[in-house]
């Protein structure tokens, strides 16, 4: 349980900061930055990430190395009756880790926009917005409460929409940004819910007060026999789907690439995405009592994590392949989530956070060399024109591809591990997550190395492509004739986003595996305790040891056909035919966005349209409104006629009203 | 001696105004010679748009004073104030307000002000009779919350209607007419069933017209549920409930864009204000007997009218029916009974939602209403890339489409959020379906908003568009300020309504049946 305790704590102006800095450079930016200009409005941004930098790490110091704890309030929300909810900070060791690579990655991804922007329309408003969403991604990490949670959840949501449409002239980018908001929302509902639900039961929305009821609820059930946890967890985790872009709710995220670049970067791989895989962390206690909601986890994990992991083979869109791998990586962590082995999934939360962030940021150093082309097929050979972007960009896809000793082999390796553990601890759906993890080491494989080789290798294919057919460029399009290394200010962040990339899996690794860098703030399950932290290797011995398993070898052998593809596109070709329909329904998507956009969509919009002209035309207005006038309308016609203002007509009126006056007088005298 | 009169002064203070604007402005229309040189008009006009300012500002700086001096810790009435009027039949004139209906008087005046500033340049026909129609409407409905005799509010509720029925039948658009009688046969309707209960609740609560009378007056359950549904019926149709709300969406697109604002953000409260003030407490065994059918119906007016929304062509409609669907929230916050109890959260909710409203749906109206200005249409087809000719607009309208959506952080979200949570105390599938606002509430306002703002510019009147001038930018600024204001601090007004609240809530719980 998270403890309660309010240290007297001399660095809470310091959390305030790290909040506040970049919100008031985001607003001076985004109400003045048509005045200040593009460089002093780019300083400014960078200012107030730089200062909020500074800050996280002072606190990672404080909090790994002091045992720095704070949970406090800030100020009153709202109060209902006699709960009231405040705005407040929690700082333990998961919010310092989280803050470290929020910030990190903000600060490269600010200092790369100046490269990758200069020149283009609504420069201030591209940093305003970046600056917000780093604003938006503390309030979530740094929450203590539900509410807060949930603003900091709908307000990165709404800097994503507010990005993906940031080219507000294309349809396409108009289009995504919409369908990412809704997808979103599908999510959220579902957040909503189960926040209620806590709500409902438990009378308080705040972490550490919810952490310590939810224990004597373990065996509560909600009309229907569900278990109240279970639908608790599950509708949370329907939030994450959202966010985090799970099946069946990822469609958004290949989409949301029609963002610029250093978004995709920041919002779509390395921060925003990782949300769901948070809170679900965040939530560890609540979890751990659910083992049916850890299995939900788990499958919805491993679909993302192969499945959608395929899709990233197909793609011919540079940007849309590194899409397809977060979408894969975002299972990964998932799998590792629905395992128990929460810990780790924050491990490679941070470790993906940096080498998907280089590779986004090598795609867009890429995309600018070549004029604004995504398309691979009219890349190649790049290696020679752009050294830094190729060795960096080769880092990632080796952290990426889970090869010793870079970062992302060690989170890898230690999600197979738990995966395993939970498969023969008897997980429900363990031998689910076993073999999409397993499979998909070598799609993993050749997904990042069919990138490398169709961009950096091979033929310049850029030199003699047609320009007649470009979905998702802009700008000048006159062909690719002198291809150059692109700026320092895009260089220099690749650089400092490669150094993590290669090492931080060395300096992370014991400390994530035993926990003890999230100790007292997200807890693992039982079984992944119990095998793991006997274990507690060095990472010189984990990377020995690794050759004599099987996961190395896979990602080798994915490395290797992708290169043999490479070589022999006409052999690929042929494989392509003889799978024909397979081909036919990975290239649909698995008939996914068909889905939602031919099935769901429409039919909301039918059944809006029928209610509005059957309903409310012609029922309620046609009927019941005007009808009633129109009964209105027949009466006093028919007086209208009896009133025709001729006597003789009167007085036959009124002689046989007398008579039927008489005959009824008679009839009630004489009876 | 001011303090005791409050509540009359900001009653009284725009109708005055609005007679002294009639008086001012009646000089002859046209000639700019001699008027003020940036609108315009004559003279006299333009005296009559300041006098109106004025007499705005002076009723708001009033209803912020009571705002301020208000005691949140204090039960029951405050700023009373006590006098016979019609000695004969016990009517009297008899003011003042709880936590309940004094968020709303602040809210109506506050609203006046940006509608006087918001027709300023726009309305060129007839300006002191726009004016003058506006500042006594705003008196009438300061009333309506103000008034604690039943025949003064009667009063009150039923003057209300004949300036807004001029709104829409002068300054409205082509079908106006029809819009107008709609609105005025609707509304009369419902409101002559509310005199026959008054008049039942007089002899029943021996020869009483106090409203307060009325919450401890014994009634056996037939008597309850009749005085509900003629209650029902004047409120319900203001509210406007799933099925009578069709007058709405006719008198939206009719009405001009003041008339728009005020008919959305004001009187539409007053019908959930009725059910506050009146239904609840007045009939609480009745409201508890038919809180099924209530929370049914606001739940189709949540879905139903939600997804009718998101295909309407016409801006005004669907904003219309976005309102239907947001007031959907207010019934079913104020119907939520857990046992006897009524939930708190759903109430609360409720009259967050009503205020977040009124300040969302004032700005959409608003937005609207520029974008009208400058094309003259309302049809999202004639539109398409604005934001390239209107930056700041294209802002502003984003703010309020995502307030409008439920966007935490903005008003509209406090309001939906409460009374969701409140929905989950009582039943999961009310929560379940009330959620589906966060669904719906987005596509509609931003489906929207992409077509009429994004995109390249589709026509030669989209093209020649100016962005906002001083006067819209500054209703539009103090819009903003509201809703962002009561999305991250709502608690500032939620503060002031508990212990009315929670009255109400024990008012609620005992049953009138036993005796």
């Amino acid at each position: 349980m998270i403890q309660n305790l309010m240290v007297e704590n001399p660095f809470a102006h310091l959390y305030l900061l790290i909040i506040l800095a970049p919100l008031i450079s985001s607003i001076i930016v985004g109400l003045f930055g048509f005045a200040i200009g593009k460089r002093a409005s780019h300083s400014l941004a960078i200012l107030g990430v730089f200062i909020a930098t500074i800050c996280s790490y002072i606190v990672l110091y404080k909090v790994q190395c002091q045992n720095l704890f704070y949970n406090g309030s800030l100020y009153t929300w709202l109060t209902v009756g006699h709960q009231s909810f405040a705005v407040g900070i929690l700082i333990d060791k998961l919010t310092s880790i989280m803050l470290v690579v929020v910030s990190s990655v903000s600060l490269m991804v600010h200092i790369y926009t100046i490269g990758y922007m200069a020149g283009e329309e609504g420069y201030q408003r591209f940093f305003s917005y970046i600056s917000l969403f780093t604003f938006m991604m503390f309030v979530l990490v740094l929450a203590n409460n539900f509410v807060q949670l949930f603003f900091g959840w709908e307000g990165v949501g709404l800097v994503s929409y507010l990005l993906i449409g940031f080219y507000f002239k294309r349809e396409s980018a108009i289009f995504a940004n919409l369908k990412a908001f809704l997808v979103n929302r599908i999510g959220d509902l579902g957040f909503l819910l189960g926040i209620s639900l806590i709500l409902a039961y438990c009378g308080t929305l705040n972490y550490s007060e919810v952490f310590n009821i939810v224990p004597t609820l373990a065996n509560a059930t909600l009309p229907g026999g569900f278990n109240l946890i279970t639908v608790i967890c599950i509708l949370l985790f329907i939030g994450a789907m959202g966010k985090s872009a799970q099946f069946p709710l990822h469609v958004w995220l290949p989409d949301s690439m029609e963002g610029p670049t250093p978004i995709s970067a920041l919002i779509h791989a390395a921060t925003m995405v990782t949300a769901g895989i948070f809170m679900v962390a965040r939530l560890s206690p609540l979890y751990n009592m659910s083992h049916t909601a850890l299995s939900v986890i788990v499958v919805l994990g491993g679909i993302n994590c192969l499945f959608l992991g395929i899709l990233g083979i197909i793609q011919n869109d540079i940007k849309r392949v590194v899409a397809y791998s977060t979408l894969s990586q975002l299972g990964y962590m998932a799998v590792a989530l629905g395992c128990g082995a929460y810990s780790i999934a924050i491990f490679h939360l941070m470790t993906h956070a940096f080498f998907k962030g280089l590779l986004f940021l090598g795609a867009g150093s890429v995309i600018i060399a070549m004029h604004h082309e995504q398309d691979m097929r009219k890349m190649g050979g790049l290696a020679k024109y752009m050294p830094i972007t190729y060795v960096t960009m080769l880092i990632g896809s080796l952290a990426l591809a889970g090869i010793p000793p870079f970062a992302g082999f060690f989170s890898k390796d230690m999600i197979l591990e738990s995966a395993k553990l939970a498969y023969q601890s008897g997980l429900p759906a363990g031998w689910f997550a076993v073999f999409t993890v397993y499979a998909s080491v070598i799609v993993t494989g050749i997904y990042s190395f069919r990138l490398i080789f169709m961009t950096f290798h091979g033929e310049e294919r850029f030199r003699n492509s047609h320009h007649d057919h470009q979905e998702h460029s802009h700008g000048d399009h006159h062909g690719v004739t002198e291809v150059r290394e692109s700026p320092w200010v895009v260089t220099l962040p690749l650089i400092l986003m490669a150094i993590p990339s290669a090492i931080i899996g060395w300096i992370g690794f014991s400390s994530f595996v035993s926990n003890s860098v999230l100790a007292d703030s997200v807890f693992n399950i039982g079984w992944y305790l119990s095998h793991i932290q006997d274990e507690a290797v060095m990472p010189v011995q984990m990377v020995i040891q690794s050759f004599s398993e099987l996961p190395v070898y896979l990602a080798f052998a994915g490395i290797l056909i992708a290169w043999m593809c490479h070589k022999n596109p006409a052999f690929t070709e042929k494989f392509v035919k003889a799978i024909g329909p397979v081909y036919t329904l990975l290239e649909r998507k698995f008939y996914m966005d068909d889905l939602y956009i031919n099935l769901f969509a429409p039919a909301g919009r039918g059944i809006g349209r029928f209610l509005w002209n059957i309903g409310d035309v012609v029922i309620i207005d046609g009927l019941a409104v005007n009808g009633s006038a129109k009964v209105v309308d027949l009466y006093s016609k028919i007086l209208r006629k009896i009133q025709s203002g001729y006597v003789n007509s009167y007085a036959t009126f009124m002689v046989l009203g007398v008579i039927i006056l008489l005959t009824f007088c008679t009839r009630l005298i004489f009876n | 001696m001011m303090m005791h009169n409050l509540i009359s002064l900001t009653v009284w203070t725009p109708i005055i105004a609005g007679i002294l604007v009639l008086l001012v402005g009646s000089g002859k229309n046209g000639g700019s010679s001699n008027g003020c040189s940036s609108t315009g008009c004559s003279f006299s006009e333009c005296l009559a748009r300041y006098v109106a300012l004025i007499g705005s500002i002076i009723s708001f700086i009033f209803s912020a004073i009571i705002f301020f001096k208000f005691d949140p810790a204090v039960s029951g009435i405050q700023f009373e104030e006590y006098h016979p009027w019609i000695e004969n039949l016990h009517i009297n004139y008899h003011m003042g307000v709880d936590g309940i209906a004094m968020p709303f008087l602040l809210l109506n005046n506050f609203i006046t002000v940006l509608v006087i500033l918001a027709g300023w340049r726009v309305i060129k026909y007839k300006v002191a009779l726009y004016n003058s129609m506006f500042l006594i409407m705003t008196g009438f409905m300061s009333g309506v919350f103000g008034a604690l005799d039943a025949i003064l509010f009667y009063v009150f509720f039923e003057a209300m209607l004949i300036p807004m029925y001029l709104i829409i039948g002068v300054w409205g658009s082509s079908n106006r007419v029809y819009a107008a009688i709609k609105f005025f046969l609707y509304t009369l309707l419902g409101s002559l069933l509310m005199l026959v209960a008054l008049i039942y609740l007089y002899y029943a609560s021996n020869n009483s017209f106090e409203i307060f009378a009325y919450y401890h007056t014994p009634l056996k359950m037939v008597a309850q549920i009749l005085i509900f549904i003629a209650f029902f019926f004047s409120f319900a149709v203001k509210v406007p409930m799933w099925p009578v709300h069709t007058w709405l969406p006719d008198a939206h697109p009719e009405a001009p864009t003041g008339g728009s604002i005020v008919l959305a953000a004001i009187t539409l409260k007053i019908g959930g204000y009725g059910f506050l003030r009146f239904i609840l407490p007045i009939v609480p065994d009745a409201s508890r007997y038919l809180s099924g059918v209530m929370v049914t119906l606001s739940l189709i007016a949540i879905v139903y009218i939600g997804l009718v929304a998101i295909v309407q062509k016409d801006m005004k409609k669907l904003v219309a029916y976005s309102s239907i669907s947001h007031m959907g929230f207010v019934t079913l916050g104020c119907f939520l009974f857990v046992g006897p109890l009524l939930n708190m959260w759903g109430l609360e909710g409720a009259i967050v939602q009503m205020i977040s409203h009124g300040f969302v749906a004032a700005a959409m109206f608003m937005c609207i209403g520029v974008m009208y200005d400058r094309v003259h249409s309302r049809n999202i087809v004639d539109y398409g890339g604005v934001v390239t000719k209107m930056p700041i607009f294209a802002a502003f309208f984003m703010l309020f489409a995502m307030a409008n959506s439920g966007l935490p952080g903005t008003s509209g979200f406090v309001g939906e959020f409460m009374v969701i949570m409140g929905a989950m105390q009582t039943n999961f599938v009310y929560a379940f379906l009330a959620g589906l606002a966060l669904i719906l509430g987005a596509a509609f306002s931003l489906w929207m908003y992409k077509r009429v703002i994004f995109g390249e510019i589709t026509n030669s009147h989209v093209a020649e568009m100016k962005d906002v001038n001083g006067f819209e930018f500054v209703v539009l600024t103090l819009l903003a300020i509201s809703v962002i204001w009561m999305g991250v601090y709502p608690d500032i007004f939620v503060a002031k309504m508990q212990v009315g609240v929670r009255d109400l809530i024990i008012q609620v719980s005992n049953s009138k049946l036993g005796g």
